[in-house]
């Protein structure tokens, strides 16, 4: 039977999936659940080979493809020839190994973060792995989840099991009800923003208070998510109701008696009342308004009417970054981000294109037409999500407003397809990282914001408040 | 099989240094995803930070892994969270296929650190002026050498002797020959077997 242990759910799960400790003081954990995809993982399948050793735990490993995946045409082969090779490359891994493969075929493809959770391979108390930074995304489930490199994958092809040193665990408190109009995303830019890019390092987060709590469970997603971007590895929501009721029924998850056994288990793996945690920061949710990025990386934030800092004003070490990033978006301190002009808006990525991200910019999007000088784009995270959308009629509404409606994938994320910008363009976007260069362009500038703030910025061609734009019809 | 490879020990890496200035250099910018559509990582090194290297018209631009004084470095020496961002190891496995054997920084994202780790490349850190102070010298000192070693935690450059930290796992690791984990870990596979049997929800390496 599996140890019961005390504290934080990060200790319990830990505890229970520690095989032993190693040599060099790491710990070796058992890995429940290996995600991967075409970009990261065919070198460490060629390292496996080079060391003539087997997949340890096909059964469970999922893969899936994201990155290169065109968007538009996905008739074979892709028209792209390394995104082809990537492609055939993954599906002769998966094939030798007997790795279940949700190639666009099935209708189950779609961005590794976004299907897990989806299929019910993604479960609270288990670890899961993925050679992706975003792989903290599951965390939103009570699951221990983290990004890999590939040699760790390797590792973990090799022997199911992952060597890691054990991390401090700093609780995010988020209290009050959030106001209208401020979604999750403004809550992790808002952590990122006042915790830095940096300091996460060394920590896990456990998002909670009542803010969070009530989230659904993508909106949860979206806070893990950018665990990453504020330096943590892992984030990670306990599992409660609306975790339970999310998962019930979806393919992977035990039914009837088993799947009340397994809410046991759930629940005993929640953080005790009484654990201890190395830090708590808390925030006040109510006083939030939605955040959008002024720079080049997504702790470069500010409140959608606040002014622009001076880089002055930041702490020293930060003022470099700060300036170059000013200089690279084209901002003024002191102007705010509203009324900034912007090119392209890109609805997409594995923080923000589950279906009640799409659903809710969809009422923003109704009755009114995507500004002339911006291109603008919905890329659903998964071809179910894509699915589910087009039978709502969310795919006419976009359309009729002059976006273009895509297939599944990661897209302009992080521009490996088609979908880049182009030259100096400014990408209103819903996706997790504003690097220079991240969408395809080296002199394009991203703003992060959450979904409804993208396409209110596609629809005024400019940064926009989304309080001020009324719904249409109402939902 | 894997018994036959040959973990080498890094106790100690020496060699001359390049400086690369800023704080929040990400992955993306070490190597921009178009280079990472391959399926291995064998000729990355001619594309580490290709966007700060060359213009669009491929053009070189100032960048020290451009300067003809510091083709032979082997010692990296960067500023605060170095590695922030996509998880990918084509990073370090551009770097490493540049040529660099060890990074000294104020601070190193986690799975970047790790990643090195794999490599057998140590990421030591120290405080900013000491940084800040090997830079200038490097500067001036482009054929210098730097000898960094792992156990004893110091870094020597001309003259100087400064402390450096670094991780006790990573130390380990390295100084033992035990950073390339797979063969060790695979030993263990009873402790795994009997570990996942424990688990509610695998039964037979298989999810219930
Ligand atoms: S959508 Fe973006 S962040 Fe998410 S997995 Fe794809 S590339 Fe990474």
């Amino acid at each position: 039977m599996v140890r019961v242990s005390q504290g934080t759910l990060y200790d319990k799960v830990w505890e229970n999936h520690k095989v032993t400790e190693l040599p060099t003081g790491q710990d070796q954990l058992f890995v429940g659940l290996h995600l991967i995809h075409e970009v990261t993982s065919p070198q460490a399948f060629g390292m496996l080979r080079e060391r003539e050793l087997e997949v340890a735990y096909p059964e469970l490993t999922h893969a899936t493809v994201d990155h290169i995946v065109p968007t538009s045409d996905q008739s074979r082969p892709y028209g792209d020839d390394s995104a082809e090779e990537m492609m055939a490359e993954l599906e002769e891994n998966v094939r030798d190994a007997g790795i279940d493969f949700s190639d666009p075929t099935t209708g189950d493809q779609g961005i590794v973060h976004v299907i897990g959770p989806e299929q019910g391979l993604t479960q609270p108390g288990t670890t899961i792995v993925c050679g992706d930074s975003h792989t903290s995304t599951h965390g939103a489930f009570g699951a221990l989840a983290f990004g890999i490199g590939t040699s760790q994958i390797r590792d973990v092809l090799a022997t199911g099991t992952i060597a890691m040193e054990k991390q401090k665990v700093r609780k995010i408190e988020v209290t009050g009800e959030l106001p209208d109009g401020v979604e999750a995303k403004d809550v992790i830019l808002e952590i990122i923003r006042r915790l830095g890019t940096e300091g996460g390092v060394g920590y896990v987060y456990e998002y909670a208070g009542e803010a969070i709590e009530n989230l659904d469970m993508e909106g949860r997603m979206s806070i893990c998510n950018m665990s990453i971007e504020g330096g943590a590895r892992a984030g990670y929501v306990n599992p409660d109701e609306t975790t339970y009721e999310w998962l019930e029924g979806r393919d992977e998850i035990p039914e009837g008696e088993a799947f009340e056994e397994r809410t046991e288990y759930w629940e005993s793996i929640r953080s005790d009342e009484d654990a201890e945690y190395d830090d708590v920061v808390t925030i006040d949710g109510s006083e939030l308004e939605p955040v959008v990025t002024w720079g080049t990386t997504p702790g470069q934030g500010v409140g959608v009417t606040e002014p622009i800092p001076e880089p002055e004003s930041l702490p020293e070490e930060k003022r470099d970054t700060a300036r170059r990033a000013q200089e690279h978006m084209r901002v003024e301190p002191g102007d705010t981000m509203e009324g900034y002009d912007i090119d392209v808006a890109f609805l997409g990525s594995c923080t923000n294109a589950r279906l009640p991200d799409l659903r809710r910019a969809a009422r923003i999007v109704e009755g009114r037409e995507v500004h002339d000088d911006v291109r603008a784009m919905v890329v659903p995270g998964s071809q179910r999500v894509q699915r589910a959308a087009e039978e709502e009629g969310l795919k006419e509404t976009f359309e009729e407003a002059g976006f273009d409606w895509r297939n599944a994938g990661c897209s302009m994320c992080l521009g490996m397809n088609e979908d880049q910008l182009e030259g100096d363009e400014a990408c209103a976007s819903s996706s997790n990282r504003n690097f220079v260069g991240r969408q395809g362009s080296k002199d394009g500038r991203t703003v992060l914001m959450n979904p409804r703030m993208v396409v209110a910025a596609a629809v005024n061609g400019e940064v926009t408040d989304v309080r001020d734009l009324k719904e249409v019809t109402s939902a | 099989m894997s018994d036959d490879i040959e973990i080498p020990e890094v106790n100690y890496v020496s060699g001359s240094g390049v400086p690369i200035r800023g704080n929040d250099i990400d992955t993306d910018q070490i190597i921009p995803a178009r280079f990472m559509k391959v399926v291995t990582f064998d000729g990355l090194g001619q594309f580490s930070f290709f966007d700060l290297r060359f213009d669009e018209d491929d053009n070189q631009k100032d960048h020290p892994f451009n300067e003809e004084r510091y083709q032979d470095a082997n010692v990296m020496v960067v500023n605060a969270n170095f590695g922030c961002g996509s998880s990918r190891e084509h990073a370090p496995q551009a770097l490493m296929r540049w040529g660099i054997d060890a990074i000294i920084g104020e601070s190193f994202a986690e799975i970047f650190a790790g990643n090195c780790l794999a490599l057998g490349i140590p990421t030591v850190t120290a405080d900013s002026e000491t940084i800040e102070a090997l830079q200038d010298w490097v500067d001036e000192n482009p054929d210098g050498d730097i000898e960094v070693d792992i156990e004893a935690e110091t870094v020597t450059y001309g003259e100087t002797s400064v402390d450096v930290t670094v991780d006790d796992a990573q130390r380990k690791a390295l100084v033992d020959g035990v950073w390339d984990t797979t063969a060790l870990m695979k030993s263990n596979e009873e402790a795994i077997r009997d570990t996942a049997e424990r688990l509610p929800y695998v039964e037979d390496g298989k999810r219930v």
